[in-house]
């Protein structure tokens, strides 16, 4: 009879991050059909807008290099909202209270989704800016500020991974957590994303100017584009980090009750 | 080690109106496997739940492994495995990829994670389905699973809530052996179950819980002894069970109740004598309570 190993001590916090990590990242990769929708429905879209809308919103053929940093938001969005729907299936599953009564920082196990989603969304987002180089996309951008850039992107999608990462713990099922979060979503059709939020009714207006995404398009289409930024840069990373601490309480505080009513 | 390896006193625990736990108590000696047996809805899993620490109580102590559920949470952590109701494995990994998970998990590095991973593949009989996604593994297989990686380190309580729930009677007789083997080894083994044959084959001690209260505990002998010596079964012509009635055996005792009861039994009743089951024992204890909530 093999007799266990007695244990030393357990995991470190820097191992059980690993650990989780490399389980979120197997889970992304085996879900195929998510993994080819968080790619495809962005290059769709954008194949759409530059050919179909493109010529009615700008005849001079130009709509590309104003819709792809848009493109790439919408599909950072897209592309974190089935973090939802990952936490709530570990939620729902037993295996958390396995996770919760070992003695590791089982917290972990969500940011464990939320590294892979980081990672599948920037493949997504390199993706779509390479479709959109081959379709005319010609960014004016030096090294600096596609670092800049990047920089933004990768706030961006750490920002709502986090939000939706507190919404699947909270929402308790799946189905309730991708539904919440395709109300989010439509954020970026209210922003400067696809057309300037000038040719908006009045009333759309206010608040396409005032919310988060808007700041953070302009401040990509800037960086990669040469429009003027002025004050969106501020705006956007202020947006991000309310949003971002924001959520990541959202979620230290949600798992600490759920842990309480299992 | 402490004397008891489980002690639990006055543990209350309430969800909104809903009284779930009403006052247990409760020991379980060292190396020894504990049935708590109930009907669903008993409280049988939020017991587990607060001694596994994921809920606290809201009245009375638990002890496990020596330690306070309560405030030395992280020791108990340390001392405990659980498999909860629901087998608690990834579905998405592998066999071995769940393993070698929670071989890392429990501290072990990664050359330590590859040999414990085999060792308990071959000794669960997993090795042939290693590579395979759990999603494609049988309810037996998956709880051999389950029970493979409670066993990654060694811990000394293991909580089992329900292990054999929809398991065939095959892969049911399969995990008995697992867990006798358990046992063997040292470990304490606290279990719930529906199934009055595990508790009856397994288990060193029993309680029955129902509604929130430990209704009788012991051993399986003291359990059906306290229902006397035999039991009457009372059958109708189509062999249709009419009453189950506890006797001392002795032969003044079964007459007056025969007589008794002859007036409002039909003439073709059948009566067999036989040994009280854990059945009879947990009808008897329940059986009230299950009539005034079905009237």
């Amino acid at each position: 009879m093999n007799t266990p190993p007695s244990v030393r001590k357990p995991a470190s916090f820097g191992m059980t991050n690993v650990v989780f990590i490399g389980r979120s990242i197997r889970h992304s990769l085996r879900n195929a059909e998510a993994l080819i929708m968080a790619i495809m429905l962005p290059i769709m879209l954008m194949l759409l807008f530059t050919y179909v809308f493109g010529g009615a919103i700008d005849p001079g053929g130009n709509y590309v290099n104003y819709v792809v940093p848009g493109i790439i938001l919408l599909c950072a969005g897209f592309g974190s909202s089935s973090t939802a729907v990952d936490v709530a299936q570990d939620m729902t599953n037993g295996i958390i209270d396995r996770f919760r009564t070992m003695p590791i920082r089982s917290l972990s196990v969500v940011t464990g989704h939320v590294v892979a989603s980081l990672a599948r969304n920037l493949v997504a987002s390199i993706v779509v800016i390479g479709v959109a180089l081959l379709v005319g996309f010609r960014p004016s951008a030096n090294g600096i500020e596609w670092l800049a850039a990047l920089g933004v992107i990768i706030l961006f999608i750490l920002t709502f991974t986090w939000l939706f990462a507190a919404i699947g713990l909270v929402t308790g099922s799946p189905s309730a957590a991708s539904g919440y979060g395709f109300a989010l979503l439509f954020l970026p059709y209210l922003s400067s994303a696809f057309v300037p939020t000038s040719t908006m009714p009045n009333w759309l207006q206010g608040f396409a100017n005032h919310q988060p995404i808007t700041p953070v398009i302009e401040t990509i289409r800037g960086l990669l584009t040469g429009t003027p930024i002025q004050h969106q840069g501020w705006w956007a990373i202020g947006w991000c980090a309310v949003i971002l601490i924001f959520s990541i309480s959202w979620c230290f505080i949600a798992f600490r009750r759920n842990a309480g009513l299992r | 080690m402490p004397k008891f390896a489980i002690e639990v006193n006055g543990l209350r625990k309430r969800f909104g109106d809903q009284v779930v736990l009403n006052g247990i108590d409760l020991a379980v000696m060292p190396g020894t496997i504990f049935a708590l047996l109930g009907p669903n809805g008993a409280g049988k899993t939020t017991l587990i739940h607060i001694l596994s620490t994921l809920i606290n109580p809201d009245v009375g102590s638990a002890r496990v492994a020596g330690y306070d559920v309560v405030r030395d949470k992280n020791e108990v952590k340390k001392s405990i495995s659980l498999t909860g109701q629901f087998a608690a494995v990834d579905e998405v990994l592998t066999g071995e990829e769940n393993l070698l998970m929670m071989c890392k998990l429990s501290g072990l590095t990664t050359a330590e994670s590859r040999i414990r991973t085999s060792e308990l593949l071959i000794r669960f009989d997993l090795a042939a389905a290693a590579k395979k996604r759990v999603k494609t593994y049988s309810g037996g297989m998956r709880r051999r699973l389950d029970l493979a990686i409670s066993l990654v380190v060694s811990r000394p309580v293991l909580f089992l809530d329900e292990p054999t729930t929809g398991l065939d009677t095959i892969s049911r007789r399969a995990l008995w052996d697992n867990i006798i083997q358990l046992k063997e080894q040292g470990i304490t083994i606290f279990l719930t179950t529906q199934y009055l044959e595990e508790a009856d084959q397994l288990a060193d001690s029993i309680a029955v819980i129902d509604q929130g209260r430990v209704a009788t505990a012991g051993t399986a002998v003291q359990l059906k002894s306290r229902l006397g010596g035999e039991v009457l079964e009372l059958r109708n012509g189509h062999d249709e069970l009419l009453l189950v009635v506890p006797t001392s055996g002795k032969i003044q005792d079964v007459m007056l109740t025969l007589n008794e009861l002859a007036h409002s039994l039909p003439p073709d009743t059948q009566v067999s004598i036989r040994k009280p089951s854990m059945d009879d024992v947990f009808l008897a204890l329940t059986s009230k309570e299950r009539e005034e909530s079905y009237a």
